[in-house]
C-alpha cells in the first residue's frame, strides 16, 4: 500500500513538471482495495484493472522500474512506451489496465471461460468503478458470467465519483452490490478503506470461483482523495470538507495503527518498509531515466504477429 | 500448384460442387477436428434453423460432433461474448465468434476496435489474439436499413484488424482455413445471398488461401473491374453483356481488404489503363475509395481515364425490393460505369 501511495504520489509531481505527459489517474486512497483483493491470487490467475490501474499493477508485483519506464516513454517500459499510464500491461503476470470504462469486464469474462475451459483452477479478478456499473457491458458480463459459472470475482471499487459524477446521482437503488442479486451472483459490500475487510471478502469469493461454483460480486466502498485525473479541478464537484473527513479512515494510517495495537509488527519494522519504498521509488526513476527512448521504429510494429498493414 | 491441381481434380471425380454455407461449415469442422483450441460462441449457433442463423453450423456436423463446450449458445450480448472471445484468444484459444449482421457491429466495437484489434500494439507486442469473427452482412433480401448493410470498410479502417470477404464457395474454404491458422484477429464476411450459391468445385482436404491473394476471376484487357463478395458476380454478368459489345473487362476479386493485394490491381491496371471499382459499402470514405486512391497515387501515369467507382448510395437502404435496388450496385450500373471510360 505505501509503495502505491508513494508510486503515485511521486509521478504525481513528475506530471506537474511535464516529465510524465497524458493522462493520469491516481489510485491514492484506494489502495486498500487493490492489496486486499490481490493477495489472494496466485500466478495462474488474471486480473483486469482500469484506467487507475497503477494500484492493481504494484499489487500484482509488476517491476516499478518497468512502469516508470513506461509512463517516461522508455524503451524498457512495460510496453515500450507505446501503452502508457492507462494501457500498462505485464502479461507474464497476467495483468493488463485498460481504460474504456466498463470494457474490462467482458474481457474477464473471457479469461474466466479460458479457465474454465483449461480446467487449470484460474480465477480471474475483475476491478471496475462506480462509472462502470451503469454501463451495459457490465450486466452482460455478470449475465454470462453467471449463466456459464465462471470463475470471475468482480470487485466494484465504489470511490463516490464517476469523474464528476457523484454516484449518489448516478447509480439508480444506491446500490452496485445490490445488482449482482438479479443475476444470481453472490453480493457483498465492503469497507474499501480496511485492507483485512476486503481481503476477507475477496477470499471468500475467490474460494467459491475455485471451486466451480461461479462469479461473486463485492462493492469495496472507497475514495479518491486526487481529481479524477491530474489537473482535475475536484472542489468543483466535491468539498474540502468531504475529503478531510474520508481521509480520516486512511486505509495505510489506519491499517499501520492495527498492526502495531495488535503487536503484528513494532514502529521500527514499519519504519524500515518506508525506507524500503523510497529506495524503490528512487531507483524506478533512476532506471526510467538511464534507459533510452524507444526507437520510432517501434511505433511502426506490434500491429499484426506479421507485417501487414 | 502440383497439391492443388490435385485437389482440383479429385473434386472433379467427387462431383463434390458446395455453397457457400456448406464450404464455411465444411473448413470450420474441419479445423475444429485438428485444432482443440477452436470452439464457437454467437447468438442460435447449435439448433436454430438446423444450426445457425444461416444454417452454416448445422447440428449433427458441430453441436453433435464437438458438444455445447466448443459449440456455444450465447445470450443476446455481443459487447459480452465478444469481449470474452478476445481475451480467451489472449488466453491461449482460438475462438470463433459470430455477428449474425454487420449491421450489429455498433453494439460491441468497443471491444472489436479497442481491445481486440489493439491490445497487442498498446502492450508493446506482449499479446497474440487469434480471433476469427464470422459476420453475415449484405442487401438485396428486403431486410431493410439495419439488416442489409456491407459494413467491411468499418473495420478495415481500424488498424489491427484483418478483413476478408470472400465471393465463391471455393474461396470462402481455402480463406476460411487460413484465416482459423492466423494469430491475428479476422473479420470474415459472410454475403447472406451468396449462403445457397455454388461455383467452382471445392475439394474435400483442407486447402490454404494466403490472405492478400486477388484472384482474376476473368481475363481482359480494356478495363479492370476490382470487386468483392457478391460484387464479383455483378462484375461477372456486367463484363458478359460488356463482351457482347465488344469491351472485354477483366475482373479482379482482391478477396481481402486488409492485407490487399496491391499489385495484382496495379498490374491489372498496367494493360487495361481503366478502373471501374465494384462496391457494396456506401461510397463515401470506403474500400472503393481506398483503392481508388491507391491506384491514383501509384499508377496516375497508366491511367487513360477517370476512375469510376459503382457502390451504395450514401442512404440507408431501404425495405422495399424496387427501393433496395434502385440504391445497391447493380450489373447494369456497372455497364454504364465501364462505358463512361472505355471508348466505344
Amino acid at each position: 500500500m505505501q509503495l502505491i501511495r508513494r508510486f503515485e504520489y511521486t509521478i504525481k509531481d513528475l506530471f506537474a513538471r511535464a516529465i510524465i505527459i497524458g493522462a493520469l489517474h491516481l489510485y491514492v486512497g484506494e489502495e486498500a482495495v487493490a492489496v486486499g483483493a490481490i493477495s489472494n491470487v496466485g500466478p495462474n490467475d488474471y486480473v483486469m484493472s482500469t484506467h487507475r490501474g497503477h494500484g492493481h499493477l504494484i499489487a500484482r508485483g509488476v517491476d516499478v522500474n518497468k512502469m516508470m519506464a513506461e509512463l517516461y516513454g522508455k524503451e524498457t517500459g512495460l510496453c515500450k512506451g507505446k501503452g502508457g499510464s492507462m494501457h500498462m500491461a505485464d502479461m507474464k503476470l497476467h495483468v493488463f489496465a485498460q481504460p474504456v470504462v466498463a470494457a474490462g469486464l467482458p474481457l474477464a469474462v473471457g479469461a474466466g471461460l479460458a479457465s474454465k475451459l483449461s480446467r487449470d483452477d484460474g480465477v480471474t479478478l475483475a476491478f471496475f468503478g462506480d462509472g462502470a456499473a451503469n454501463q451495459g457491458s457490465t450486466h452482460e458480463s455478470m449475465n454470462l458470467a453467471s449463466i456459464w459459472k465462471l470463475p470471475v470475482v468482480f470487485i466494484c471499487e465504489n470511490n463516490q465519483y464517476a469523474e464528476s459524477t457523484a454516484a449518489s446521482y448516478a447509480v439508480a437503488g444506491g446500490s452496485v452490490a445490490k445488482r449482482g442479486i438479479s443475476y444470481a451472483i453472490p453480493s457483498d459490500t465492503r469497507d474499501g478503506m480496511n485492507v483485512l475487510a476486503v481481503y476477507e471478502g475477496v477470499k471468500k469469493a475467490v474460494e467459491r470461483a475455485r471451486r466451480g461454483d461461479g462469479p461473486s460480486l463485492l462493492e469495496c466502498v472507497t475514495y479518491r482523495y486526487e481529481g479524477h485525473e491530474e489537473g482535475d479541478t475536484w472542489h468543483t464537484y466535491r468539498s474540502k470538507d468531504e475529503v478531510e473527513q474520508w481521509r480520516k479512515r486512511d486505509p495505510i494510517l489506519n491499517f499501520r495503527e492495527y498492526l502495531v495495537k495488535s503487536q503484528v509488527a513494532t514502529e521500527k519494522e514499519l519504519e524500515s518498509i518506508n525506507v524500503e519504498v523510497e529506495a524503490a521509488i528512487s531507483n524506478a526513476i533512476q532506471f526510467a531515466e538511464k534507459s533510452a527512448f524507444t526507437s520510432e521504429k517501434e511505433a511502426m510494429k506490434d500491429v499484426f504477429t506479421d507485417d501487414c498493414y | 500448384m502440383s497439391s492443388q491441381t490435385t485437389a482440383i481434380d479429385q473434386a472433379k471425380q467427387q462431383n463434390r460442387e458446395l455453397t457457400y454455407r456448406q464450404a464455411i461449415g465444411e473448413a470450420l469442422a474441419q479445423e475444429m477436428a485438428k485444432n482443440s483450441k477452436i470452439f464457437l460462441m454467437g447468438e442460435d449457433v447449435r439448433v436454430f434453423y438446423g444450426g445457425g442463423p444461416f444454417a452454416v453450423t448445422p447440428k449433427e456436423k458441430f453441436l453433435d460432433k464437438f458438444g455445447p463446450e466448443r459449440v456455444r449458445d450465447t445470450p443476446i450480448s455481443e459487447a459480452a461474448f465478444f469481449g470474452a472471445g478476445i481475451m480467451a484468444a489472449v488466453a491461449g484459444f482460438h475462438p470463433v465468434v459470430e455477428l449474425m449482421f454487420s449491421d450489429f457491429y455498433g453494439v460491441c466495437m468497443d471491444q472489436i476496435a479497442n481491445q481486440g484489434a489493439k491490445l497487442r500494439y498498446m502492450f508493446g507486442g506482449q499479446a497474440e489474439v487469434p480471433l476469427l469473427m464470422r459476420i453475415a452482412y449484405g442487401g438485396g433480401m428486403s431486410f431493410g436499413a439495419t439488416h442489409s448493410q456491407a459494413l467491411y470498410s468499418v473495420f478495415a479502417h481500424m488498424p489491427g484488424i484483418k478483413v476478408v470477404v470472400p465471393s465463391t464457395p471455393y474461396d470462402a474454404k481455402g480463406l476460411l482455413t487460413t484465416s482459423l491458422r492466423e494469430n491475428n484477429i479476422v473479420a470474415f464476411f459472410e454475403h447472406k445471398a451468396l449462403y445457397g450459391t455454388k461455383g467452382r468445385l471445392v475439394p474435400e482436404e483442407q486447402y490454404e488461401i494466403k490472405l492478400g491473394k486477388a484472384d482474376v476471376k476473368r481475363r481482359g484487357k480494356d478495363v479492370t473491374i476490382v470487386a468483392l463478395g457478391k460484387m464479383v458476380h455483378l462484375s461477372l454478368q456486367a463484363a458478359d453483356q460488356l463482351g457482347k459489345q465488344g469491351i472485354s473487362a477483366e475482373v479482379v476479386d482482391p478477396r481481402s481488404i486488409v492485407p490487399l493485394d496491391k499489385d495484382t490491381i496495379l498490374d491489372s491496371l498496367k494493360h487495361t489503363s481503366r478502373l471501374v471499382i465494384v462496391d457494396e459499402d456506401y461510397s463515401r470514405c470506403g474500400f472503393a475509395a481506398e483503392v481508388a486512391a491507391i491506384a491514383a497515387d501509384e499508377s496516375f501515369g497508366m491511367l487513360d481515364a477517370p476512375i469510376k467507382r459503382v457502390t451504395t448510395y450514401n442512404v440507408p437502404i431501404p425495405y422495399a425490393k424496387h427501393l433496395e435496388d434502385a440504391v445497391l450496385p447493380s450489373a447494369q450500373r456497372i455497364v454504364d460505369a465501364v462505358k463512361e471510360v472505355v471508348p466505344t
